[in-house]
């Protein structure tokens, strides 16, 4: 997959708008920020690029494959969402292996182990995951997104909780999958974090998407422009 | 081993794994469905004789609540860290999915029934072993009926506010043909001269209520769980 167009894509929950008229293209390599307030549509909108929710309206094409292909698409999609889908009575390893099996990985052992090195949570391995606070369980949780390598990579608030290390952890984390060739997108508050890690940012206000200028000062003063133009 | 079957027997391992950690499901459908038929044995078995066919009735009674019980359990645990969502997103056969969960279901209901048929025999003056291939032939076709149709409405109702009230109001009646052929094979074997010819009457009743439902879930997993 090298290109996510996502065409006049809208979605209704009975009479509410959650989205309308969501439309962009973006290339593998890049890192696209989904901004906005609470309540803005930037879940929903995760949630239709992974195939969870169908479009009332509109069409998403991941290359030349589209939802429809099922396990052809969801094969190439790693998500991280702001529940860390991780099972708390399993162990890190057992998480990780769990999800290798369910992909059909092969040497599943290896992945896993690499997976807890690059985490650093090596020593926890087989420790219950519910034992862990919440910035351990999102870098196994982001191992666990990542498993597959994924050439999408979606991600929900993936700053949430993190220290500063964890934080720019992160950063690199996402850097290097950038560097390997993904097209990640990611919906977040933290813009401080992200302003100069974004390739692009995509501002949703009330479910409708707002023109980013690409100029103007911060992430942080185009956002509140864009706020305030909504 | 094929992919489906890859599939099913990661998410029953990891199921099976979950609860041998945790043992709240086991031990919550085990002590409701004893107390059920402890309480109704009180109440319905004089002088150690029990009101006639009331000891089938109790039996699917119990086999019924505590698997809506175990039903609700199971996906409550799927959706407290939204695993399903990761089980969905995954590049697996949504069918192999529920299979697998269903599976898991199955394997615990059937624990709790191998401690329900014998003290219902004790209690009830039941004639469990008699016939005990045919009574546990009926016992199984009638928890894949239910559970087939439970996995199905469970994982539906993961994302609905009120789903601990929809599940029973949408399962229950339709599950009423399997807890009726349930409960009348079952009364077969009960007797003092247990009716096999009845009881296998009923239990192809069930093999067909059990074909046609799993089909059916299977067919509509996919669609029902894409929003």
């Amino acid at each position: 997959m090298n290109r996510l167009s996502v065409v006049d894509v809208a979605r209704h929950y009975g009479r509410r708008k959650a989205l309308s008229q969501i439309n962009f293209t973006c290339d593998a390599g890049e890192i696209v920020g989904l901004l906005g307030p609470n309540g803005a549509g930037k879940s929903t909108l995760l949630n239709i690029l992974a195939t969870l929710l169908a479009p009332s309206v509109g069409r998403v094409e991941y290359g030349n494959l589209i939802p429809a292909d099922g396990a052809a698409v969801r094969a190439q999609i790693g998500m991280l969402g702001h529940d860390l889908f991780l099972y708390p009575e399993l162990t890190a390893r057992e998480n990780l292996a769990f999800f290798g099996h369910l992909y059909g990985l092969g040497d599943v052992a290896a992945r896993v182990r690499a997976a807890l090195d690059r985490s650093g949570l090596a020593g926890r391995a087989d420790d219950q995951v519910g034992g862990f606070s919440r910035g351990m369980r999102q870098r196994v949780a982001l191992e666990r997104a990542l498993l597959h390598d994924p050439k999408l990579i979606l991600l929900d608030e993936p700053f949430t909780g993190l220290d500063q290390a964890s934080t720019r952890a992160l950063v690199e984390r996402l850097q290097d999958r950038q560097r390997a060739g993904c097209l990640i997108v990611l919906a977040t508050h933290d813009l401080d974090v992200v302003d100069g890690l974004l390739t692009r940012a995509l501002f949703l206000i009330n479910g409708r998407q707002s023109i980013d200028s690409r100029s103007g000062g911060s992430l942080r003063e185009r956002y509140q422009q864009a706020v305030a133009g909504a | 081993m094929s992919a489906f079957a890859r599939i099913v027997w990661v998410i029953v391992k990891k199921d099976l794994t979950v609860e041998v950690r945790s043992l709240e499901i086991l031990s919550t459908t085990m002590f409701f469905a004893v107390t059920v038929v402890l309480m109704f044995s009180f109440g319905l078995v004089v002088d150690g004789r029990p009101l006639n066919d009331v000891a089938a009735a109790i039996l699917w009674v119990a086999i019924a609540f505590s698997g809506t019980l175990a039903l609700g359990r199971t996906f409550e645990r799927e959706r407290h860290n939204d695993t399903l969502r990761a089980l969905l997103l995954a590049p697996a056969d949504r069918p192999a999915l529920y299979m697998g969960k269903l599976l898991g279901i199955l394997l615990l209901m059937g624990l709790v029934e191998l401690v329900l048929v014998p003290l219902i025999g004790l209690l009830f003056n039941a004639p469990v072993i008699q016939q005990g291939m045919l009574l546990g032939l009926l016992v199984a076709a009638g928890t894949l009926g239910f559970a087939a149709v439970g996995t199905l409405f469970a994982a539906m109702l993961m994302r609905a506010r009120s789903r601990d009230v929809l599940l029973p109001i949408m399962l229950y009646p339709m599950t009423v043909p399997v807890m009726i052929a349930g409960v009348r094979g079952t009364a077969a074997l009960f007797q003092p001269t247990p009716d096999a010819a009845v009881a296998q009457f009923w239990l192809s009743l069930l093999a067909a209520f059990d074909v046609v439902f799993v089909i059916l879930a299977l067919w509509t997993f996919e669609p029902v769980m894409t929003d």
